[in-house]
């Protein structure tokens, strides 16, 4: 029997490598001359464009920058993009955080057999996450926290915090004397270390006799009192700096502003709902035979819920959840509405607008939310591994 | 292989598209669209604002008014285009509007790096701040610590920026996207002060819900000469919404208004004021446009007085004596002559 020698051309190895070939040059072609086009148009224009504007002075001010200091006359464009950008990420880990524990509460309520339980649960959910964010953003600022909070001479006072339609004045600790705030720290470090020693041997001892400590609790316990007898035994190493009244509006101490505070509140409710959703739908997911099985052997309800249940639902509920994540960050960038200064407000806006340099400025904060995107989903996609099922 | 041919085919009609945007001048796409695309700022009372029935109207609306009636011949062929301060500039040079006539203040950044052209003023403003009376502050430079809101990405902010630096003041910004947010802001109590052009501070009083609870403070930090703009490489368009709005000053220097154009086109008397109105010289051809444009904009949107009057003056800024009071009346407004 003569081997036939099949055309190339019906070779589909060489056929997808063709396909593949024309497919990237199409899409290269389409960029590159959306490339062209745009330089060609901004010269037509004459619209200058350049980078040099990252170590100009900024000529206006950000209010607020925790991490970095700003400093007018100073502060120049690049750091204006990295204040934004930081001021993004501490949103997006208030509100993850925030709407996590929010969403699993509501979601577990909804399961309730409590029929009023559920059923709040559930308008909760229909509710907000059916209206649209930025009215919900605005409706919490301007018509809630705004015409309720009082003005800074009438704050409301709880101790040393002060509650006011600027925010949330708060004494802020410092450090006074460096020798015994690291020998403070270095105490807190040992009893970690300690109570590390202390889950193992539980663990171990758990394994040998079947016999269940409460170690989390023991081990809140003592660090909490050893913390606490080692800071007085030291006389204090942190000082506290703690907001007094001005003229206008509290100086000193920290500040929670009350557009960050407006913008957590709502991005957490909104996404709260969704999670919610997905925490439903995971635990619905968990088939009653695996109930059934569980309580068969013994287990109680608590246990059912720890050891059976919630792994089970988890693999289910993260990957949605990831989404949400990723979608409240991207939703920060409504921030503008309440004067948040986040990225897109401080750089895609008013750093945009008096440099002229859109291109250059909108193609950083795509790079920006899109590198955000990635990590976020990179770190919770390795979670997401380690709780789906594990063939053995 | 169909659907990869039809691929390519459009591809390569896109690529065609790309590469054959050659544009006509600005004026012949205006007159063959048959409408002026104007973007003005939509929420400022005086300036841009609709009005009960619905119509834009103000001192920047009447801008793009005039230049549909001098390029169209008719008033009402416009289109406006409500704009914040971050769109306005992006909006004009994509080709989006055809004039920006949005309170708009000039300044060498915008004008030589931003392919913009400012025109000519049609108001001159200065940057001021506004508190509430209750608060006991009677000027600028007690404001030391303040919280200010202010509508981001406008030269406003640079202004306050530099006058608190100058005077080693610290302050705290409150940024909004738009004017209506900081006044919302302001009353709400997000921030002690508003800062704005002067005229702004008076037009968002107006919408305040006690207006006599404000105080406008003393002290002009700023030079806010505001005024239409257009994209760069068009000359003559560039010259056609200067000369309406010299045409509209122009008027007003030389008392033709709506009511008594007609009988001076019959009998000009004065020969500026009959090249004005169109009854003498060829104006409208020099500028490419109809011989009448002139007495087409005056007799439909009025002079730059009555225009004044009809938009600005009912938001509490008079007029007499001020800087946009004509220059023979002891203001800075003078416009060269039509001829």
């Amino acid at each position: 029997m003569s081997k036939t020698k099949i055309p190339f051309y019906r070779n589909p190895k060489i056929r997808s490598l063709f396909v593949q070939f024309f497919v990237l040059s199409l899409v290269s072609f389409l960029i590159l001359s959306i490339y062209q086009t745009t330089v060609s148009n901004l010269i037509e224009r004459g619209i200058q464009t350049s980078t040099s504007f990252f170590d100009d002075v900024a000529p206006f001010k950000i209010g607020f920058s925790p991490f970095l200091d700003f400093d007018l006359g100073k502060t120049t464009y690049i750091e204006v993009f990295y204040i934004g950008i930081l001021n993004t990420i501490l949103i997006a880990i208030l509100g993850i955080i925030a709407s996590t524990i929010l969403g699993f509460i509501v979601g577990i309520v909804r399961l309730s057999p409590n029929w009023l339980a559920s059923k709040c649960a559930l308008v909760y959910i229909e509710v907000f996450r059916n209206v649209p964010l930025l009215l919900q953003i605005m409706f919490w600022n301007f018509a809630v926290f705004l015409a309720t909070l009082p003005p800074p001479k009438k704050s409301i006072e709880f101790g040393f915090l002060y509650l006011n339609s600027r925010g949330l004045h708060t004494p802020i600790p410092y450090v006074e004397d460096e020798l015994r705030f690291n020998f403070w720290i270095f105490i807190l470090l040992m009893t970690v270390v300690g109570c590390i020693f202390l889950s193992k041997w539980a663990k171990k001892s758990f394994e040998h006799t079947g016999v269940k400590r409460p170690v989390f609790f023991y081990n809140f316990l003592i660090f909490t009192i050893l913390a606490t007898l080692s800071y007085l035994a030291l006389g204090g190493p942190l000082e506290f700096d703690i907001p007094v009244l001005g003229k206008f509006n509290f100086k000193g101490g920290g500040q929670l502003p009350l557009p960050l505070f407006s913008l957590w509140f709502a991005l957490t409710i909104y996404t709260s709902a969704f999670i919610a959703e997905n925490v439903r739908a995971g635990i619905s997911s968990v088939s009653t035979g695996q109930l059934e099985a569980a309580n068969s052997i013994g287990l109680n309800r608590t246990q059912t819920i720890n050891m059976i249940v919630i792994p089970q639902a988890m693999r289910v509920i993260i990957p949605p959840t990831i989404s949400q994540f990723l979608n409240l960050t991207k939703n920060s960038s409504l921030a503008v509405a309440v004067g948040y200064e986040e990225i897109v407000a401080v750089w895609a806006g008013i750093s945009l607008n008096q440099t002229g340099q859109a291109v250059i400025i909108i193609a950083m904060t795509i790079i920006v939310y899109e590198c955000m995107s990635l990590f976020t989903s990179f770190i919770l996609n390795m979670y997401n591994r380690k709780v789906q099922i594990t063939e053995r | 292989m169909k659907y990869v041919t039809s691929l390519v085919t459009s591809v390569a009609l896109a690529g065609i598209a790309f590469a054959t945007s050659v544009s006509a001048s600005t004026l012949e796409e205006v007159q063959n669209r048959g409408e002026l695309r104007c973007g003005v700022s939509g929420g400022v009372p005086g300036f841009s604002a609709p009005n009960d029935a619905g119509k834009m109207v103000g001192i920047d609306a009447a801008v793009c008014d005039a230049v549909a009636a001098a390029v169209l011949g008719d008033a009402s062929k416009v289109t406006y285009i409500p704009l914040n301060a971050k769109e306005r500039f992006t909006a004009l040079s994509s080709g989006e509007i055809d004039v920006l006539s949005r309170n708009t203040t000039h300044t060498l950044t915008r004008e030589a790096s931003l392919g913009l052209n400012f025109t000519y003023y049609n108001y001159i403003d200065g940057q001021g701040f506004m508190v509430m009376k209750d608060a006991g502050i009677s000027s600028a430079l007690e404001l030391d610590g303040a919280s200010i809101c202010v509508q981001a990405g406008t030269t406003t902010e640079l202004n306050m920026a530099d006058y608190f630096r100058n005077n080693n003041m610290d302050y705290t910004p409150v940024g909004y996207e738009t004017s209506t947010q900081t006044r919302e802001g302001f009353e709400g109590g997000a921030c002690d002060v508003l800062t704005s052009d002067k005229s702004q501070l008076a037009a968002l009083s107006t919408e305040m819900a006690d207006p006599s609870s404000i105080l406008i403070l003393p002290e002009t930090i700023s030079k806010e000469p505001l005024g239409p703009v257009v994209a760069q490489g068009d000359d003559q368009w560039m010259d056609i919404v200067a000369f309406t709005l010299y045409a509209l000053i122009n008027a007003e220097e030389l008392g033709v208004t709506s009511a008594n154009i007609d009988d001076l086109v019959a009998n000009p008397g004065n020969p500026s004021v009959g090249r004005l109105v169109g009854a003498e010289g060829d104006t409208g051809e020099k500028l490419g446009l109809a011989a009448d444009w002139s007495y087409q904009v005056i007799k439909q949107v009025g002079n730059y007085g009555e225009i004044y009057e009809a938009t600005v003056e009912p938001i509490g800024i008079p007029r007499a004596g001020s800087v946009n009071d004509l220059w023979t009346r002891g203001g800075i407004l003078y416009a060269p002559p039509i001829r």
